[in-house]
């Protein structure tokens, strides 16, 4: 479990700029260990025993890594990033550098878009058979030809119980009602935003229409002034420190959250959701493309796939690794929402024409 | 030491000069221009960019949506500069007359929150601020005693005591930036009061002026060099502050450079971002330009 203590509190999978610090640290002593170490060496697979893993901050087991290098003999040199944007942004001009990353679904299907992807080669990875069969044929990357999956996560409402006596079913108090004004934050991802205010209003994350944007608007600008923060997917923190009772936030990071915390709820609008997925990648032009295989196979392994779900409390679409997860963990509802609740939620599939236009409706929102 | 032109002694100038050009050149000057040939492209597809000489990016940053953005910025910047100034200006005086024995200390006291990343003294002060944050515990704290004082008077007591929104709002942003780029205002001031003649202010003094009307009269004049350092150099990069609007905001606390750093990110829309970008670079030129035409006026007031 992570355990910077900045604020208190524990970071989420995104919240990375307040782990920066501490972290850059960790990283510069791996690192060098690693140089020292392993220069000139060669792994089995016949590449230098090296590897770049490009990860979302709080996404691996404890020793995961080590465990790694015990079993292949492949030092991997991990850096955190803490959005989608970032890691396409830092890809736009060519891959620096990097064998694995972790891009989500619909960033999956963009870098596909922008032949940023290397082509799996399944014959690498026989843990594919460990993987739910649910997972193995998705729309945004039919066949896994180029992601495997890593985690998936919705977005629901996180709240203080004894803050807020009715549990919440319903999208309106976070986006249409004062009720708990002041005391809401919500994601300041202005696709995800929009997304969810069109399953408020009963429509399917994927048939926005640019009227629909325009309603969208006028209802976020008429319910600015209840909300506190526009947070940067660390809710939960926001959460945990009091400053606000109710988030929009993934059900990992509440769940997380809910460990530290028992007042802590969190519910998936009766609505509906937005499901994502994290998925495991090879960029173009990655150095050590054997061992970026071994590693993705390593991280598919029903043991290694435990332990790493053990620390990040995330569902797993990896069935082998749940298999060995205690009941606790299998039977919570935040973690694996009931199935009536999932079959309303969606996944989004990228949409490079209403991209811009979600980003200038929020940016007329924060300035109204 | 006299000042001498650099066509007296070119090599000389040449040998001290040619690496921090050089380095300009390479890593400002380059650079720069690619971003500046972006913002008179477009889009194609998801990573290519085509420079056609295009101005669309322009007309859409002088909308007024944007326009209004760049306005409040400024407005924001021009509050956390005037602040900086009446807070750094006796800070300053202060550490002129300080004696020699305390000086070094008082100036490692400005100097030390640059030892310590941005980032860890933002979040620092977020903790101080939030809703159950220190700044709130101490005046609940006070709060209750009042009302047990006035419980103890035989009155009645206070109602409950209620958080005070210190975080997640304009407030914030702008004591956040007062914080961030005092020092910025101080270490000019300094520098000016402290060369500044003291034998003009016992003067002015003995003939006759009062503390007020010297300082007024005397000391703000004489410092005017600092002081105008002092405005650009917390103005400009309080008019691009990112990080502290970003952490410390509400809802409608974005500046300029927010919008800019989302079109590089979130939207994927660089040439947009070069534009926007490079509006603000023109606009901080125009700063840069009204200051270096005061020169002259200064010269003449010496």
């Amino acid at each position: 479990m992570s355990k910077l203590d900045l604020t208190g509190s524990r970071l989420g999978r995104r919240s990375l700029l307040q782990g920066m610090g501490v972290a850059a640290i960790g990283i510069t002593v791996t690192g060098l260990g690693a140089c020292t170490k392993e220069a000139g060496e060669t792994a089995s697979t016949g590449e230098e025993a090296k590897l770049n893993f490009y990860n979302w901050d709080t996404y691996i087991g404890e020793t995961t890594l080590d465990d790694f290098k015990d079993a292949a003999g492949i030092s991997v040199k991990m850096d955190l990033f803490d959005s989608n944007d970032v890691l396409f942004a830092k890809f736009r001009a060519g891959n620096p550098g990097y064998d694995v990353i972790v891009p989500s679904n619909d960033f999956v299907e963009r870098m596909i878009q922008a032949g940023m992807l290397a082509e799996l080669d399944h014959a690498q990875i026989p843990n594919l058979k460990n993987v739910d069969p649910g997972f193995i044929d998705v729309d945004y990357d039919p066949g896994r030809k180029f992601s495997m999956p890593y985690t998936w996560l919705t977005l629901g409402i996180g709240y203080r119980k004894s803050k807020v006596p009715t549990p919440p079913d319903s999208w309106k108090v976070l986006f249409d009602s004062d009720e708990y004004k002041g005391r809401i934050a919500v994601l300041s991802e202005a696709g995800d935003m929009f997304r969810l205010h069109a399953k408020y209003m009963g429509k399917s994350v994927n048939e926005i229409t640019p009227d629909d944007i325009k309603a969208i608007e006028a209802m976020m600008i008429k319910q600015k002034p209840f909300i506190k923060k526009f947070h940067e997917d660390d809710g939960q923190d926001l959460l945990l420190k009091g400053d606000v009772d109710l988030v929009l936030e993934y059900n990992g990071d509440i769940a997380q959250a809910m460990v530290e915390d028992d007042d802590i709820g969190f519910v998936i609008p009766k609505e509906g959701s937005q499901l994502n997925s994290d998925n495991l990648c090879i960029p173009r032009d990655a150095p050590h493309p054997k061992n970026a295989h071994a590693f993705i196979n390593y991280l598919l392994d029903a043991e290694a796939g435990k332990k790493i779900t053990e620390t990040i409390l995330y569902p797993t679409p990896n069935a082998a690794a749940k298999a060995l997860m205690p009941e606790d963990y299998k039977s919570n509802p935040v973690i694996f929402p009931p199935a009536d609740v999932l079959a309303k939620c969606e996944y989004a599939k990228f949409n490079p024409e209403l991209q811009p236009l979600y980003e200038e409706a929020f940016t007329r929102v924060r300035a109204a | 030491m006299a000042e001498q032109h650099w066509k007296e002694n070119p090599k000389g100038f040449w040998a001290v000069s040619a690496t921090p050009l050089l380095w300009t050149l390479l890593f400002f000057l380059v650079p720069m221009s690619f971003v500046w040939l972006y913002s008179f492209g477009s889009n194609v597809g998801l990573t290519e960019i085509e420079i056609s000489g295009t101005l669309d990016n322009y007309k859409r940053a002088t909308e007024w949506l944007y326009v209004s953005i760049f306005l409040k910025s400024l407005a924001v910047a021009a509050l956390v500069t005037v602040i900086c100034l009446v807070v750094g200006f006796p800070v300053a005086m202060a550490l002129t007359f300080a004696s020699e024995k305390w000086r070094p200390w008082l100036l490692l006291g400005i100097m030390l929150p640059f030892w310590t990343n941005l980032l860890i003294r933002t979040y620092a002060l977020m903790m101080l601020l939030g809703t159950q944050g220190y700044a709130n515990k101490t005046l609940g704290w006070l709060w209750d005693g009042a009302s047990w004082l006035k419980v103890f008077f035989g009155m009645q007591p206070l109602p409950t005591w209620e958080p005070v929104q210190l975080l997640y709002n304009n407030f914030a942003v702008v004591l956040g930036l007062v914080y961030v780029h005092l020092p910025f205002m101080v270490l000019p001031l300094y520098s000016a009061l402290d060369r500044l003649d003291k034998s003009l202010i016992e003067a002015s003094l003995d003939l006759g002026a009062g503390h007020l009307r010297t300082l007024m009269k005397v000391v703000m004049p004489l410092a005017m060099p600092g002081v105008i350092a002092g405005v650009m150099i917390t103005l400009i990069p309080a008019l691009g502050a990112y990080l502290t609007p970003d952490l410390m905001g509400g809802t409608d606390s974005q500046m300029i450079a927010n919008v800019i750093e989302r079109q590089f990110k979130r939207a994927n829309d660089w040439p947009f971002g070069a534009a926007l970008s490079f509006v603000l670079i023109y606009a901080m030129f125009i700063l840069i330009a009204l200051q270096s035409l005061r020169k002259p006026r200064r010269g003449e007031a010496k």
